[in-house]
């Protein structure tokens, strides 16, 4: 099979997936593909999909780099758009990452969804938002990068209003799909500002033009002029903040754990929301060329790394906690993308990927083995009855606070070490939120670890306690689910210790060629007075040397510190948290509010928006257009011809009357012309 | 083959033929005949688009006969990159229509189907007539046929609404009446609309043209604020109608624009530039406030019309090719997206009898293969890449940011705003829980729903994936057009 051919496999295998399972699978053309049948195909498509990332992977470390059409698109003019691959190795890297993790949420799946009524549908969306998401990152130019960008978002809202009955899933998919049109409207306008000045939409026509263009002015307001790259950037970066949900932009992500915890884990964690990181890596060559732009993205980075992790810590829902430490751990990527150490962000994004990913699935095992309980403080003591998760968990939360050897550890203490040496405008702000999200990340991790597995169970443990219906209704009674919590079947435990391996040595393992070495040579470009892994990779005397080094570094300190106040307020002292509660009540009740933003938002955008609407369709329709002009002069022309039916006597003296009036006013008129 | 004069005659002569069988009994040959007519009209145009030749801009299958020597009226007929889609869009809009009404349409059903055929064929005839008054006839004779739709099949307020639809684009085109007069003049005695291109004008007169010719069409687009007629029409007409009104008579008025105004006066066309895209960005955003708060769906799927066809009149005075040919993708795929939103519309109103977007709620759980169509055209309706909702838009967007920044920023808004009102009223038609006991009795699409659907699905879909093959046509004719209008013809 020739390397063409395997490429357009991967993103193909999947979409085949998600058509049969999708049109067969369920009432369209009445539901013929039995349930296992919805599965097989799934989970094949995306199998074959990874096997071929696996050889292409292979076969880009031979020096294989792909970058070509497969198909024309649409032509007008001097424009040829196209639909089209670039093969290189950040290509190679997302390609692995999203079908590795892809095909274990899909085996999760099995398990988890495996009484729900939505089965085979559930396996059309998770397949189709694979090859929705391959073809964004197997791209090579911007039109194909939208089309992927806005699948994902579809298939995003098809997955959180999953369980369209329950009216808050279906209010925040909603809003998730808006948030995002948001995001993907200063995107778009990125793109129409590139094909106006560049005249393609090709990436490699557009990085090679660049340089030429960095000084380049466009009028914006008046007589203000603002560089064409800044601007370039910064409409790209609305979209990445929709997508990788980026303050102001965060707030569908949190509601976006209405859905069913394997897409939270699979979309809302490992991969689509990385859609804005990977875009901005894939976009280096322009955003090196504007400082404002960097600027611009360092500060809402760490905006969001600092302000999203405190709201973590008074979570109570197990996936909320997840979701915001989602938030906070994507302002570290943008972090990372804003001091222009891009290849930092995106092996963060892959650490990230497998722990996060392991966290979630494990919250969905305690959500499961719990019976649908997703309440923290109703859980405890879970580590004698669900030791696969408890163990997995562990692996995982480790991993998301940095400790040193651990995955996240050489991800994280990487993107904290650039910024410190960044001279972007911003970077000392963003350099003490990454050191204070260090404390809160280990803080809410472990209260929230303390609390599930820990400590004396705080629910009812006798058999006879009935189902307890949750918000996760992915089960049905039947099969008499009762009394105390139980460890999940194997499809569910199995892709946790599978994501547990990666969680602990990914890092390790890969920090070498992708920070240090030239495992992107040419794909990320980064300016000479912006390079900032280069103090880092001057002191690098490999992973057990950078390990053992951690340990004696402030972060792991704070880690440290972090873990311990945990412990100690949540099984030693309960009352200490209770009493700050009350204590410090007005910054609990913002926190607890998430900074209003959603009130805000509900109260000015969409209230506003039915306002104007209102205005404008019964003042400026109803009452102007039709009530005063339409109906109005269909009244004058009633009023006129009462009037000149008056004229209409069939008195003839009347008519030669007029006749002569009308005669002398014109003979007048033309007399005063002369 | 005149396959022009027979994609006119073949649905008018199965029409005539149609009313005389308006006994009870004949019903099933009624519709077997609209149907034959129906899908013979689309296979005479089918040539239309295999036949075609795109490396010219000339008008091509042109047929020419005298008809009123005295005025020098001539049947002349022809069809370009710019008009040929919308006769093959028409007829195929039309087989859909009779589909449509097929069991569902039980009053005088004979009169019916005979009147959406005629009304096709002369919406044929608006496409390709190449002499004024030609063009004229058959741009006042579709009116009667749509007058009696709305009229006779319509809603409770069918006659406010059908007069309304009949006296807004009536004075419309009557100054349009005398602009065609006064080019005959001024052109030595020649309806040719061709002749009319070439004709120099002083920039004075072209002004005057310009106001004449917009009037009439600006009412069909229709552009804001001279819109209020469709959505009262679509309210009122059968289901047959507004998809018509919405696929095929909206873009009459589109199409004027670029067979009369652009070309005949070029020059005023540059001066008004300004006031055209500002009323087209105005339909836009404005009317997508509008929409927002639309309790009727048919009134919101209006609305959403005017919006989409500001895209149209706003891609045409970019005067770039990317423009123009996305304002014409734009009104292609309108016709299929609009069309289908009405069907589905239509679906649900056969079993519910309402229209109120408050009289549903979570209508997936009795009609989930329903809803997924339904979804799917909302997706399209809001531009999702991969359908062909998406094409027009982002070709107008990215044309529009090339001449000022803010115009594409202004055209973009609809993204948010398109998202907003057709998602909002299918979170609020289709999911939730079951809201009342008239939706928990509803049954599924039928076999015959289902598939005209999905007929239109694919239209959409492939469209979305593949529009090369559409541009393709259009491109000889969209660069000649705007080589004709750079020129002065002062």
């Amino acid at each position: 099979m020739s390397m063409q051919a395997l490429y357009l496999l991967v993103p193909l295998a999947p979409l085949a997936g998600a058509i049969i399972a999708g049109l067969w699978g369920t009432k369209l053309f009445g539901n013929r593909l039995p349930r296992a049948g919805a599965h097989w195909v799934a989970i094949i498509g995306v199998g074959v999909s990874f096997v071929a990332s696996v050889l292409i992977y292979m076969d880009v470390m031979r020096g294989n780099v792909f970058n070509g059409p497969v198909y024309t698109w649409l032509e007008s003019g001097s424009i040829t758009m196209q639909i089209g691959f670039l093969i290189d190795t950040l290509t190679v890297m997302m390609m692995l990452v999203v079908t590795f993790v892809s095909l274990m949420v899909h085996i999760y799946t099995v398990g988890y969804m495996e009484e729900d009524p939505g089965y085979e549908r559930f396996f059309s969306y998770i397949a189709l938002f694979t090859f929705s998401m391959l073809m964004l990152v197997m791209s090579n130019n911007f039109l194909q990068l939208f089309f992927g960008w806005e699948a994902v978002g579809l298939v995003s809202y098809l997955l959180i209003g999953f369980w369209y009955d329950r009216e808050t899933a279906i209010f925040a998919n909603l809003k998730a799909f808006l948030v995002n049109r948001v995001g993907d409207f200063g995107f778009l306008l990125g793109i129409g500002l590139i094909l106006a000045h560049f005249g393609t939409l090709d990436y490699a026509a557009v990085f090679k033009a660049a340089p030429e263009l960095a000084t380049k002015t466009i009028p914006f307001l008046g007589a203000t002029e603002v560089s064409l790259m800044t601007a370039i950037c910064i409409g790209l970066f609305i979209g990445a903040m929709g997508k990788s949900a980026q303050v102001p932009l965060h707030v569908w992500l949190p509601d976006s754990m209405e859905g069913p915890t394997p897409i939270s884990a699979l979309i809302h964690a490992a991969t689509m929301v990385t859609a804005g990181i990977f875009m901005v890596t894939r976009m280096s060559p322009l955003f090196e060329l504007s400082e404002t732009a960097l600027s611009f993205v360092i500060v809402i980075g760490a905006i969001t790394a600092l302000f999203m992790g405190f709201l973590g810590m008074v979570q109570n829902d197990i996936k909320r906690v997840v979701a915001y430490s989602t938030l906070s751990q994507l302002g570290y990527m943008t972090v990372a993308l804003g001091a222009s150490a891009y290849s930092a962000a995106v092996f963060h994004l892959m650490t990230h990927a497998f722990f996060k990913a392991l966290l979630f699935l494990a919250a969905g095992s305690v959500i499961i083995g719990m019976h649908h309980v997703q309440d923290i403080r109703q859980m405890g003591g879970l580590r004698k009855y669900m030791p696969i998760t408890w163990i997995t968990s562990l692996i995982g939360s480790l991993a998301l606070i940095g400790t040193p050897g651990f995955s996240g550890f050489f991800s994280k203490d990487s993107i904290i070490d650039a910024v410190h040496h960044s001279h972007i405008p911003g970077s000392g702000f963003a350099y003490f939120a990454v050191l204070a999200g260090v404390f809160i990340t280990a803080f809410y991790s472990f209260r929230m670890y303390f609390l599930v597995f820990h400590g004396k169970p705080r629910f009812d443990t006798s058999p006879a306690r009935g189902h307890a219906h949750g918000k996760d209704a992915g089960h049905g009674d039947a099969h008499g689910h009762a009394g105390p919590p139980h460890e999940t079947p194997w499809v569910v435990t199995v892709p946790l210790i599978l994501l547990a391996i990666p969680s602990v040595v990914i890092g390790w393992m890969t920090i070498q060629p992708m920070l240090v070495g030239d495992f992107f040579k040419g794909v990320i470009s980064v300016a000479i007075n912006h390079n900032v892994l280069e103090e880092m990779a001057r002191g690098f005397h490999g992973s057990m040397g950078m390990a053992v080094h951690g340990l004696t570094q402030l972060p792991f300190w704070l880690a440290l510190g972090g873990v311990v106040v945990a412990w100690f307020f949540y099984l030693k002292r309960p009352d200490i948290p209770e009493m700050l509660a009350t204590r410090l009540s007005p910054v609990y009740t913002l926190l607890d509010n998430k900074y209003y933003f959603d009130r805000f938002n509900q109260w000015f955008f969409a209230g506003g928006a039915r306002a104007l609407g209102n205005n404008l369709s019964e003042g400026g329709d109803r009452t102007l257009i039709d009530g005063w002009v339409v109906n109005g002069s269909a009244r004058m022309v009633g009023a006129a011809s009462r009037l000149i039916r008056f004229l209409q006597t069939g008195y003839v003296y009347h008519y030669a009357f007029a006749m002569l009036v009308g005669a002398v006013a014109f003979l007048t008129w033309s007399l005063r012309r002369m | 083959m005149p396959y022009l004069t027979l994609s006119i005659l073949v649905p008018i002569v199965a029409g005539i033929a149609l009313l005389f069988l308006s006994r009870a009994d004949q019903t099933s040959l009624v519709r077997q005949l609209a149907l034959a007519g129906a899908v013979l009209g689309l296979a005479v145009t089918i040539p239309l688009y295999t036949q075609f030749n795109t490396a010219t801009g000339a008008m091509q299958f042109e047929e020419l006969a005298r008809w009123i020597e005295a005025y020098n009226i001539n049947y002349h007929l022809g069809v370009d990159g710019i008009s040929v889609l919308f006769i093959i869009l028409n007829s195929f809009i039309t087989v859909l229509v009779v589909v449509a009404g097929w069991v569902v349409v039980e009053k005088r059903p004979s009169q019916y189907y005979a009147a959406f055929l005629i009304m096709s064929g002369l919406m044929n005839g608006v496409f390709a007539a190449l002499d004024g008054v030609l063009f004229y006839f058959f741009f006042e004779a579709m009116l009667i046929p749509m007058y009696l739709i709305i009229g006779g099949w319509g809603g409770p307020n069918r006659v406010y609404a059908a007069i309304k639809f009949f006296l807004y684009t009536m004075l419309g085109s009557v100054l349009m009446l005398v602009a065609l007069l006064y080019l005959f003049n001024v052109s030595g005695g020649s309806f040719e609309i061709l002749r009319w291109h070439l004709l120099p004008l002083p920039h004075k007169v072209q002004i005057f043209l310009f106001i004449a010719f917009f009037l009439a069409f600006a009412v069909k687009v229709p552009m804001w604020p001279v819109h209020t007629w469709l959505p009262d029409a679509h309210v009122e007409a059968p289901t047959g109608g507004s998809v018509v009104l919405a696929a095929i008579t909206l873009k009459i008025g589109a199409y004027g624009f670029l067979r009369f105004i652009l070309p005949i006066v070029p020059d005023a066309s540059r001066t008004l530039t300004g006031f055209v895209i500002a009323l087209s960005l105005v339909a836009v955003v404005y009317i997508g406030f509008v929409a927002l708060v639309q309790k009727d769906m048919k009134k919101l799927i209006a609305y959403s019309s005017i919006s989409h066809m500001g895209f149209v009149t706003l891609g045409f005075f970019l005067f770039s090719q990317l423009g123009v040919e996305g304002a014409l993708v734009q009104m292609i795929s309108h016709g299929f997206v609009s069309a289908a939103m009405f069907l589905c519309v239509g679906v649900v109103y056969d079993r519910m009898h309402s229209r109120m977007i408050a009289d549903y709620g979570g209508v997936v759980h009795t009609m989930p293969r329903f809803a997924a169509l339904f979804l799917f055209f909302a997706m399209a309706n809001c531009g999702l890449p991969a359908t062909s909702g998406f094409v027009g838009e982002f070709m107008v967007i990215l044309a529009a940011v090339k001449v000022n920044f803010w115009l594409g920023f202004a055209a973009a808004l609809t993204l948010i705003l398109g998202a907003a009102y057709t998602l909002w009223m299918a979170k609020r038609v289709l999911f939730g829980k079951i809201a009342n006991a008239h939706v928990a009795a509803l049954t599924d699409v039928t076999t015959r729903e289902f598939w005209l659907l999905a007929v239109v699905a694919i239209a959409v879909l492939a469209m979305g994936l593949y529009p090369k093959p559409f541009t393709d046509v259009m491109h000889q004719s969209v660069l000649d057009l705007l080589a004709h209008v750079a020129r002065s013809k002062m």
